[in-house]
């Protein structure tokens, strides 16, 4: 995230800017919101002619999306990038899924569909399957109509409209995030009206998963606070709790009354299994209490840039459903009205035809595979090249990320040196590494683990 | 707050119950008990109520979605040939939060003009956004974090939503006068009174043209004075454009009262959308634009919306934003859309003028020159609630309460219907 040095600049502005982009290089992304709102000057200045926005500073480039952003403009013939989430093919190419080629002629092909609004909770169908697919198609939640189901912009949207929902008609405030988490988690709910706070997750000495930590923080938050749960495949770390820890969480926040929201990014994605990596969910859901869950097929079915996802809350009972559904609606309506159609489409075609499911699964998993191979490799190649340390959360973290433990020094130099792009918290994208490219990345990563940095 | 106290108090009685191992939930209550039941959307319950009438008779002029001479809803030739093209695509990634620069691009042209110096130099910043709501939405947040000390005003009366999204940005909300009862056109005077005494440096809300609901607009004349007061109190325009097109069949002519600010030299913001003039409605395409003092402001800016966006869907849907660009980018298929929005533009003028014809044959007692005056998709028909409770509960016509038909669901075969029970619920006025 390197731009022009602004603080030596002779305008104010510009060293305001230096002045920010300092302080967001140094990782900390809680509290962005607040000191953004206070890098400006006078809000009265501009009048008389010049433009009223006159006084705002540059925003940074978004941490994350910034990757790709830089990694573009390297003029480097051998550079790799393992920045934003997206899953690339063997030769480095996204993947447009066959069933979604398939959903897509069938769409296009039928000419009775038309382009009206949705409903304000969008595709009826799409919101039933969504729910099946998350919580089990015999869930109880479901046979019993307690469930509510919009659909929304991606697993974002999923989480602004859940967390202004929650501002606004829950007694509690706030919520808790995990240290570390997606870095765009922290905005969303403080935008949405929440107050955030973290609990312990990730363990650096390990690089694994400090349980303890976790479970005092839970158990020390106050009684209906929120708390946000990945579902499978922790993003930025891979870290995910056993299922015999998810019981013992599970536990503590029932005992606490502190209200579960779900974020499912990579359901399918992380074990190849469906079930599998919905398990958590569904044990919450199984023992009869209330949830929220973000779902998001941006990964699961490539659909990225169609922004399709689905909230849906789980309550007590229909009644509750039905009144908690029209005030979701209230939040959504002056946002964007309802939800974009072509997306949720054909998500609907893939999940209601067992033929497309069946072949969706395969795909899916054939996905899961390479990237568990990805891991494999880069932990052989490490091995064999002798690399310092202990490699092997590697191959025991899940899902599309590696929490590399590089800081972001080392981080720094990966990409000086070796034009290998990544977030500054030395998180690295598995989907975006081929057989070709593992033994680059290996040579690097040795390299800056064996200078004395 | 009573409701408040109710929710906490049951949470503290829930955080000292007993805690044994696995226990079963079912014996708490919901945290959404008190959750009150919303309120149906004024204008979108309209539909809903519509489709649940069993009545062969029924017409619906409620939601503004256009309609053919048969009462169906139209895909755009231009659009489907723009799908054929896109489908197949192997893009399908992230778009930037901006959105598609492409789409951008030429959404600016249609706004500002095709040879727009201010696209030359620049000085737009401009963001793909969720339609028009998407796009008022953003500006209403921008608008929060960076002139927080200012307030917005909104005409009387406006599109339902505008008021529940500066109410969700918490920009705080006056009103304007704008409609005029008596004369169902403007009340120019009352208008520019209230810019006037508004504080100097104010935001206004302007429909660029069909206002929603009213179908009244200014006359370009009344523009310039409008523009030129603006100027002398420093206000801030911000231009819903919904209809551009669509309002007079001829996008230049619908974008004037856009283009006179622009020469008077204000630095205004638009928001664009496509779910009317391109059919789009589902797709949620549009663009929100702020013109800034150079290129380096909008840098600036479009910098600054991007961060609002990006905690709220990340970066918008690809799917619209490809048929628009498809479509605007290939003169052949441009000039097709330019048509094909004329037809429509047309249609609902024809249907406007057999309205009006067919009630003052039936003999009305009352004036319904405003039906030809008004412009758009809405018709301001001067209808009291209880008389729009009437055409629904005896005739099975749903329109929204306010008296608006949208004049894209009259059609030659129910036009005669629906003047005969219009009549027939104010013949007595």
């Amino acid at each position: 995230m390197k731009t022009t040095d602004f603080s030596s600049s002779s305008s104010p502005s510009d060293r305001r800017i230096g002045a920010l982009l300092r302080h967001l290089n140094s990782g900390n992304e809680l509290g962005i919101a607040d000191r953004l709102s206070s890098v400006y000057a006078s809000p009265t200045s501009g009048v008389a002619g010049g433009s009223v926005f006159a006084h705002l500073v540059q925003a940074p480039e978004d941490p994350i999306l910034g990757v790709t952003v830089a990694y573009n403009k390297d003029p480097s013939p051998i550079k790799l990038n393992l920045g934003v989430g997206a899953y690339r093919t063997e030769e480095g190419k996204p993947l447009v899924l066959n069933v979604v080629r398939k959903a897509e002629q069938q769409l296009i092909n039928d000419k009775s569909r038309i382009k009206e609004y949705l409903p304000i909770a969008g595709l009826v169908e799409f919101n039933k399957l969504s729910a099946k697919l998350i919580l089990g198609a015999d869930s109880p939640a479901i046979r019993e109509n307690r469930i509510t189901t919009v659909e929304c912009l991606s697993g974002t949207g999923s989480l602004r409209v859940g967390g202004e929902f929650l501002a606004k008609h829950y007694h509690q405030k706030t919520i808790y995030i995990t240290q570390p988490t997606w870095g765009n988690h922290p905005k969303i709910f403080t935008l949405a009206g929440l107050t955030v706070k973290t609990y312990r997750y990730y363990d650096p000495s390990t690089r694994g998963l400090n349980f303890q930590g976790l479970m005092e923080d839970l158990g020390a938050a106050p009684p209906g606070a929120i708390v946000l749960l990945h579902a499978c495949a922790h993003n930025p770390t891979g870290v995910d709790p056993t299922i015999q820890q998810w019981e013992q969480i599970r536990q503590l926040m029932r005992s606490k009354g502190l209200m579960p929201f779900f974020d499912s990014a990579y359901q399918g994605f992380a074990s190849g299994s469906l079930d599998t990596d919905a398990k958590p969910i569904r044990m919450f859901v199984a023992d009869g209490g209330e949830c929220l869950v973000a779902q998001s097929y941006a990964k699961n079915m490539g659909l990225y840039g169609e922004r399709v996802g689905a909230l849906s809350i789980v309550c007590k009972s229909a009644d509750v459903a039905g009144k908690v559904e029209s005030q979701l609606k209230l939040v959504i309506r002056p946002m964007y009205s309802s939800p974009p159609i072509h997306g949720a489409s054909i998500v609907a075609v893939i999940l209601r035809d067992r033929n497309l499911f069946n072949e969706w699964t395969l795909e899916l998993k054939a996905m899961a595979d390479r990237i568990i191979s990805m891991r494999k490799q880069l932990f052989e190649a490490l091995r064999s090249r002798g690399t310092p340390g202990d490699w092997s959360h590697i191959i025991k973290q899940i899902g599309m990320f590696t929490f590399t433990g590089l800081n972001p020094a080392q981080v720094s130099f990966m990409t000086k040196e070796y034009h290998i792009y990544m977030t500054s918290d030395g998180r690295i994208s598995m989907a975006g590494l081929s057989s070709k490219t593992v033994p680059h990345l290996a040579d690097a990563i040795h390299a800056v683990v064996t200078k004395a940095l | 707050m009573a409701m408040a106290m109710r929710i906490r108090n049951a949470a503290s009685r829930r955080a000292m119950s007993p805690i044994s191992g696995d226990f079963s939930l079912r014996s708490m209550s919901s945290w959404w008990k008190n959750v009150e039941p919303a309120p149906k959307d004024p204008i979108l319950g309209v539909t809903e109520a519509f489709l649940a009438d069993p009545s062969p008779d029924k017409v619906n002029v409620g939601v503004g979605a256009y309609r053919d001479d048969n009462g169906k809803p139209v895909v755009l030739e231009c659009v489907r040939e723009a799908e054929r093209r896109i489908a197949g695509s192997s893009f399908m990634e992230y778009l930037p939060m901006g959105g598609s620069v492409k789409m951008v691009e030429e959404t600016l042209k249609l706004a500002y003009g095709d040879n727009s110096e201010f696209i030359k130099d620049k000085r737009i910043a401009a963001v793909q956004s969720l339609s028009g709501t998407g796009a008022c939405r953003l500006f209403a947040d921008f608008h929060k974090r960076f002139r927080p000390d200012s307030q917005i005003y909104i005409p009387v009366p406006t599109w339902s939503n505008h008021h529940n999204i500066w109410r969700d940005a918490q920009v705080t909300q006056k009103t304007y006068h704008y409609y005029h009862p008596e004369t169902k056109g403007l009340n120019f005077s009352g208008l520019m009174d209230d810019v006037k005494n508004a504080p100097e440096g104010s935001f206004f809300l302007l429909h660029a043209c069909a206002h929603n609901p009213t179908g009244v607009d200014p006359t370009e004349e009344q523009w310039r004075e409008i523009s030129q007061l603006f100027k002398a109190k420093n206000h801030f325009a911000f231009f819903d454009m919904a209809y551009q097109g669509f309002a007079s069949g001829d996008p230049a002519k619908d974008a004037k009262s856009i283009r006179i600010f622009l020469e008077d030299g204000h630095h205004i913001g638009i928001s664009q959308s496509y779910a009317k003039n391109m059919g789009l409605y589902g797709q949620r395409v549009g663009c929100l634009s702020v013109l800034c003092e150079d290129e380096k402001q909008a840098v600036t800016v479009k910098s600054q919306l991007q961060q609002l966006a990006r905690p709220m869907y990340s970066n918008p849907p690809l799917h619209g934003a490809q048929i628009v660009s498809t479509i605007l980018g290939d003169p052949e298929l441009k000039s097709l859309w330019l048509k094909e929005v004329k037809i429509m533009a047309d249609r609902i003028i024809g249907m406007r003028t057999t309205l009006r014809e067919s009630l003052e044959k039936l003999g009305s007692p009352l004036s319904w020159e405003h039906v030809t005056k008004q412009i758009g998709m809405f018709c301001y028909s001067g209808l009291t609630p209880e008389q729009v409770d009437r055409l629904t509960s005896e005739y099975h016509i749903y329109m929204t309460r306010n008296g608006r038909i949208s004049m894209a669901g009259v059609t030659t075969g129910n036009v005669g219907y629906l003047a005969n029970a219009i009549h027939e619920v104010t013949k007595s006025s």
